[in-house]
């Protein structure tokens, strides 16, 4: 098996670190990862984005030009990247910032899920990325939650391992509403 | 009878290529006795420069790195934090250190390096042919100064004792010259001094020479050496401008 | 088996050197490298090592001239433009036959260029790059594994072939993450430096290191010399993979990050029932001319695909069969334009036979 997932938003939204989270989940399962980050030559508000492959065996090129999952958390990158997602794929969405009303998008799952109210519900809207997250994984099955949970103590710095039960709830918020989103 | 001088057992039993006059020979020998004197030939690394100080292996008996043009005091950091335990000096001509390797003397100085550089001022390129040097006079004729060294276009000589005497990483600097028992006197001890410093580990030691070139002053031996004392030394004043001595 | 870490290539390419016993490091901070300076200036001190943060690329690289006459193990690593000036120091140290690493994590040029990923520098680095007629041992991985990997493999080579060693790599090796087992390199049984300079000593003769050459044939002598140690070398040391080679009717070649995304590009090229291979080469110098020969034998088209408008395609060409075609796909850098498996793919559904 080999799943890639491409996510992308602008600088501050934590897109890499959500990268990275779902790649030391990966490592948690025994599986291989590979993580390409890129953002722009700015590091606060500029775009963000980054591919995972995670692959039983070989991951395989680390980009991926038509990705089967990807996770959009801002207009830039839902008007820009959406419609890259390979047929029978699936985009999931911050639906709180991104207006998919007039978007074509055959063959393609649209999920929509309100991250930055989640996280701001929540208490902090900096965890709109660990919803994304939770969202992912609950809709795709690749990774179980408790490597997401896990993965928190590897990709947080030690200095903010405070916040792992509050990015706990945001994960598990996160896939509550994006298998509801899905039903719906 | 009693032998009362004899060659320094740092230099080799062979003849130089240094032409009839110039100041090399005696300044490789202050360098070579400071080494006798305190017994450290065995452990002292040699760094050659490009010029007419690149055949330093030919007459020292130690170990010698090359090191490309200008970037002695690079490559002297190198061997010296590879091998903290051995004595390591360069020995650079005007080009090499004050043109193309003024990045490198300036850095090496800077950091402290723990190694003694010997910089030999003939205010000319040497080797190549007594093209204008960055220490060349005012006013001095050569290869590519056909009508004497213009400040206005050239800039002023560098005056390296002073400058660098002003870095914090400067142990020793001072300014000596060979053209007369008694300067060679002051600069055996300005030798020793910037040697001894290493040994102590003080940081960086740095002995500016002036040195004549017949060849490519034009001039018989004797007139270059007389040009020294009335030309040079009033503009490149000897003496020493850093000394951490009793601090 | 090692714990498994999550890592960037370029602090793999630090751990390993570290790993590999490096000494001193002397460096200069540019994009997309930098993370190799900011690895080693904190933990190589920690091994009694020595970091240099220094003023220019040319002063870093005559550093790891003198640490490396000195007989330790020296380094340093830079990208594109910082190469360049570095070329000189280079040059010097093959003519004086010093082994030493040096690690260029490319990024666009010429000139300034820009930050992304490129391979236009594969010409600069397998035709020695400076000057007088030189060569040095080039190895290009394609992992983060390999960035560990490769890297102490090129001390050892280095130290072994007393020839400089560079590990080529790009901006998409030098910033993904992937996972990495360190596992130690097993000692290489390599000759003791008898030749540097490390103070005479008593009774000893005195050595020395240099590549000023005025005697008589002297010259000649020492270019014969490397030119033959060149020929072993590339007997003795080339390294490729292939993957799906044995009955592919199309080979595609391409090394470091790009061979990385010709292989899904391969694998789709598999699932629609197409015969294709991969030949990724390991060493850039030597070339494994070998490998394009013994392939060309049996499957006469191959494809090469650079980030670049072409470099490494010559010596593919002087390498296969004469009846053997060699179609070429380029993709010099700019940015946000990596190709994708999916064009790559496109590119070998033209060629395919």
């Amino acid at each position: 098996m080999r799943h890639d997932v491409f996510i992308a938003g602008y600088g501050g939204q934590g897109v890499l670190l959500a990268g990275n989270l779902l790649s030391y989940a990966a490592l948690h399962e025994n599986l291989n990862v590979s993580f390409f980050p890129a953002y722009g030559v700015e590091k606060r508000g500029g775009a963000a984005m980054c591919t995972v492959i995670i692959s039983a065996g070989d991951t395989g090129s680390p980009v991926v030009g038509n990705p089967s999952v990807s996770v959009l958390l801002n207009q830039l990158s839902f008007d820009k990247y959406a419609a890259r997602v390979k047929r029978g794929g699936m985009c999931v969405v911050n639906s709180t910032l991104v207006n998919t009303d007039h978007a074509e998008l055959p063959g393609i799952e649209l999920i929509r899920v309100p991250m930055n109210q989640i996280a701001i519900d929540l208490g902090d809207v900096r965890m709109v990325n660990m919803v994304a997250c939770g969202a992912y994984a609950a809709l795709t099955g690749v990774l179980p939650s408790l490597a997401l949970h896990e993965a928190l103590k590897k990709a947080l710095p030690e200095r903010n391992h405070a916040l792992i039960p509050a990015n706990i709830r945001a994960i598990n918020t996160g896939a509550a509403v994006a298998l509801e989103q899905r039903k719906s | 009878m009693k032998q009362v001088f004899s060659r320094p057992a740092s230099l080799k039993d062979v003849q130089t290529h240094f032409c009839p006059g110039c100041h090399h020979g005696t300044i490789h020998r202050l360098v070579a006795e400071a080494m006798d004197e305190f017994g450290i030939r065995d452990r002292t690394i040699g760094c050659a420069s490009v010029g007419c100080s690149v055949f330093l292996y030919g007459y020292f008996d130690i170990d010698v790195v090359e090191s490309p043009h200008g970037r002695a005091p690079a490559v002297a950091t190198g061997v010296k934090r590879a091998r903290p335990d051995t004595i390591v000096f360069t020995y650079q001509g005007d080009g090499d250190l004050a043109a193309i390797g003024t990045s490198e003397i300036i850095h090496a100085a800077n950091r402290g390096e723990d190694i003694t550089v010997i910089f030999v001022n003939n205010t000319t390129y040497g080797m190549t042919g007594g093209q204008m040097a960055p220490t060349t006079m005012p006013g001095q004729k050569t290869s590519t100064s056909p009508y004497g060294r213009d400040i206005k276009n050239d800039g002023a000589p560098f005056k390296m004792a002073e400058l660098l005497s002003n870095l914090d990483g400067v142990a020793y600097s001072a300014r000596v010259a060979v053209n007369s028992p008694k300067n060679v006197i002051q600069a055996k001890k300005a030798v020793k001094t910037a040697f001894r410093y290493q040994l102590e580990g003080r940081g960086f030691s740095f002995i500016e020479a002036l040195a004549a070139c017949p060849t490519n002053w034009g001039m018989n031996p004797l007139p270059a050496n007389q040009r020294v004392g009335d030309e040079m030394i009033p503009y490149f004043p000897l003496g020493t401008y850093k000394n951490t001595e009793n601090l | 088996m090692s714990e498994r870490l999550f890592i960037k290539g370029n602090e793999a390419v630090a751990m390993a050197a570290i790993e590999a016993g490096v000494r001193c490091y002397f460096g200069y901070p540019i994009t997309p490298q930098s993370d190799i300076p900011e690895y080693l200036s904190r933990e190589l001190p920690k091994t009694g090592g020595t970091f240099i943060q220094v003023e220019s690329e040319i002063g870093a690289i005559n550093m790891v001239l003198g640490a490396s006459a000195a007989g330790v193990r020296a380094m340093t690593s830079s990208s594109g433009p910082g190469i360049s000036l570095k070329q000189e120091g280079i040059s010097y140290m093959a003519g004086s036959e010093l082994p030493g690493v040096i690690v260029d994590i490319m990024r666009a040029g010429p000139g300034l260029g820009g930050i992304d990923a490129s391979q236009a520098d594969y010409f600069q680095a397998t035709r020695g790059g400076g000057h007088g007629g030189y060569r040095i041992i080039v190895l290009a991985p394609g992992s983060v594994q390999e960035m560990y990997d490769l890297t102490m493999l090129a001390f050892d080579l280095s130290d072994q072939w007393r020839i400089p060693a560079l590990v080529l790599a790009d901006s998409v090796l030098g910033q993904m993450k992937e996972s990495l087992v360190a596992n130690p390199r097993p000692k290489a049984d390599l000759p003791p430096k008898e030749w540097a300079v490390r103070g005479r000593g008593e009774g000893m003769q005195q050595n020395i290191v240099k590549s000023l050459y005025l005697g008589d044939g002297e010259m000649e002598k020492f270019h014969w010399k490397m030119h033959a140690r060149y020929q072993e070398l590339a007997e003795k040391e080339c390294r490729w993979e292939e993957v799906q080679t044995a009955d592919a009717e199309l080979i595609v070649t391409a090394f470091g990050s790009t061979a990385r995304i010709a292989s899904t590009a391969v694998a789709m090229a598999r699932e629609a029932g197409m015969k294709v291979g991969l030949l990724r080469p390991i060493t850039l110098f030597p070339f494994p001319k070998q490998a394009y020969a013994a392939l060309s034998e049996h499957c006469k088209h191959f494809l090469d695909i650079e980030l670049s408008t072409g470099q490494m395609v010559d010596d593919v060409r002087l390498s296969v069969a004469r009846d053997a075609d060699v179609a070429f796909y380029g993709r010099p850098p700019g940015a946000g334009s990596l190709p994708t498996p999916e064009e790559l793919f496109e590119q070998i559904r033209k060629v395919y036979p």
